[in-house]
């Protein structure tokens, strides 16, 4: 018995040991990814910029990697990423809003608690479907009102997408404003605000950082988001702010190059890492910023 | 006196006003994201109904549109699925134990948050990117089945880390303390009291997280599967093509009769959604229920 119990402990130690040593292993893996991520990206982009000097990539105004002429002038594809990603936050952000402040300040938690899993809906459904629903019926249902649209352009794409990603920006400010302890708002209507003065005058302001940062996270989203825009916004890289014009994103190109068959160490082939690079950085300043303002509003009101 | 009266009134109709023309907007703008949800669900019901048969869930892709089917994609989201959900979940739940139950509050926990939060926003063209070099490349893996099971895995792994810590922090901490004061180790806490605890919360997640992953074309095109699929992968590096790729390859096709093949494939995607959200929200409401209790 006691030499059972003796012998336990060590026997234990090891297990413990191992255990933990494996659940670290799994906890590594999302560190390995980002390096994985980083690496990647670094590797190629430096591959890439042996060949095209970062300054014509930065300033030159065309990109035709695939073209026998080739330039490779990241503008373009920015400015299409720039065009439909505006386009989406202006349909997003105050639909989004009004939204947020109208269950977090005006409904019964009742409705609050029906609405709120049906928006969700809207983030749940694949972006295909969404990209399906920009070419085919929305396209058309624009061309109707602006005559001269083409098929392929930024608008549709971009409304779309500013419609998938109302729940992300109505569900984080939401959140935020009801963190909006109870008696701001009491003290505000003691001092005779209405509901609305009370809304706007009071909660939002509180809660601005919550509501910046499901801003940026949308901003961010919008800026990464593929499948729409490689549907419904044409693949065409040019520097327009028209928004009836096809363009070409960032994302759609990357799928553009990854649908044809580019053997790797061919310029092509690093275009998209290089491609992929600065959406990385992009998206990646974004959420950085949207996750500062979250931890500094829940630091206010945790 | 009576002058202020007036303007009191006149002040309390402005607000009053004010009051309507927020609701009607709010009303707007709900009544938008809503409407628009409903046309989307309306106008691919309408093209892809019509098409939606035995025959096209039994059938191979076609030139011909009138006998193309989703089953190779049907079957590939399935293998992938099954292959990701093995990967991912024992990973990030033993994540998720990690962070919780092992890692003291130091810099490296601290690491490891942050990049989660991060990783969660990272485009996911991004991992197509990764998987391309990593596991189509570097590792030889070509545009298999297993590389793409690979590359979703790291896709969704920091929802189910993200998720997984929350289930586990449900668990009430006397019952850990508890299972100390019998004598058990740290893992045999963690797996004996705290494991089935969070179990079903675990899973909830993680079908969310995976239902997410099935609609997912993106990563996917990048590491290069094939859109064109004409017979069932065999194994775990055999070429494959998944439902959103398919549907993808019918939208940009030029001829009418595709789009209908489309619908029909958004159809039958969005039900495998539904029946993954509908066995999630059973779960949530099952444990929920257990908890109060």
């Amino acid at each position: 018995m006691t030499e059972t119990i003796r012998k336990r402990p060590p026997r234990r130690k090891t297990q413990e040991r191992l255990v933990q040593a494996v659940l670290f292993f799994c906890a590594a893996v999302s560190v390995f990814t980002t390096l994985g991520i980083v690496g990647v990206l670094l590797f190629e982009t430096i591959e890439f910029f042996r060949e095209v000097p970062l300054w014509s990539f930065l300033t030159d105004t065309q990109w035709t990697p695939l073209f026998s002429d080739k330039h490779f002038g990241i503008l373009p594809l920015a400015c299409g990423t720039f065009l439909t990603a505006a386009i989406a936050i202006a349909v997003a952000m105050p639909v989004g809003l009004l939204t947020a402040v109208f269950l977090s300040e005006y409904a019964g938690d009742r409705l609050r608690g029906t609405v709120k899993p049906v928006l969700e809906i809207l983030a749940g459904i694949p972006t295909v479907v969404y990209g399906y629903f920009a070419l085919l019926f929305v396209t058309p249902l624009l061309q109707r009102f602006i005559p001269g649209m083409a098929g392929f352009n930024a608008l549709s794409p971009g409304i779309v997408m500013g419609i998938m990603i109302i729940p992300m920006i109505s569900s984080l400010s939401e959140d935020a404003m009801y963190a909006v302890p109870q008696n701001l708002r009491e003290a505000a209507q003691a001092l005779g605000a209405s509901r609305l003065q009370t809304a706007f005058g009071v909660v939002v302001p509180s809660a601005f950082s919550g509501i910046a940062a499901s801003f940026l996270l949308a901003v961010s989203r919008a800026i990464g988001e593929t499948m729409i825009v490689a549907i419904a916004a044409g693949q065409q890289p040019r520097l327009t702010l028209d928004p009836t014009h096809p363009v070409e994103t960032m994302t759609a190109y990357i799928v553009q190059v990854s649908l044809g068959d580019t053997p790797t160490g061919t310029i092509e082939y690093k275009t998209i890492f290089a491609v992929g690079m600065a959406l990385f950085l992009a998206t990646l300043v974004l959420n950085l910023l949207s996750h500062g303002l979250r931890e500094r509003f829940s630091e206010k009101y945790g | 006196m009576k002058l202020e009266g007036a303007v009191l009134r006149n002040l309390l109709a402005r607000r009053r006003r004010a009051e309507w023309i927020f609701k009607i907007a709010a009303s707007g703008a709900l009544l938008f994201a809503l409407g628009t949800l409903g046309v989307l669900l309306l106008d691919v019901l309408r093209d892809g109904l019509g098409w939606l048969d035995w025959d096209f869930l039994t059938h191979f892709p076609s030139r011909k549109p009138e006998q193309a089917g989703i089953l190779s994609a049907l079957a590939g989201t399935f293998y992938l699925m099954i292959l990701t959900i093995l990967i991912a979940f024992p990973l990030g739940v033993g994540a998720a134990i990690y962070l919780e139950e092992y890692a003291k509050k130091h810099w490296f926990s601290r690491i490891v948050e942050v990049n989660i939060a991060n990783l969660a926003g990272v485009p996911s063209v991004i991992y197509g990117l990764l998987g391309l070099e990593l596991f189509v490349r570097t590792m030889g893996l070509g545009r298999s089945l297993i590389a793409g099971a690979l590359t979703m895995a790291l896709l969704v792994l920091p929802i189910i880390i993200i998720a997984a810590r929350e289930a586990i922090r449900t668990v009430p901490n006397p019952i850990r303390e508890a299972s100390y004061a019998l004598g058990a180790s740290r893992w045999q806490t963690v797996w004996h009291q705290v494991l089935p605890v969070a179990f079903p919360g675990m899973l909830t997640g993680s079908i969310l997280a995976f239902s997410r992953a099935i609609g997912e074309a993106s990563p996917l095109i990048t590491l290069g599967a094939l859109t064109y699929i004409a017979f069932l992968p065999d194994g775990l590096t055999s070429p494959f093509t998944v439902i959103p790729i398919q549907i993808f390859n019918w939208v940009s096709r030029p001829q009418k009769a595709f789009l209908n093949c489309a619908a029909a494939a958004i159809l039958v995607m969005l039900a495998i959604l539904l029946a993954m959200n509908a066995v999630a929200v059973f779960l949530r409401h099952r444990t929920q229920r257990r908890m109060t209790l």
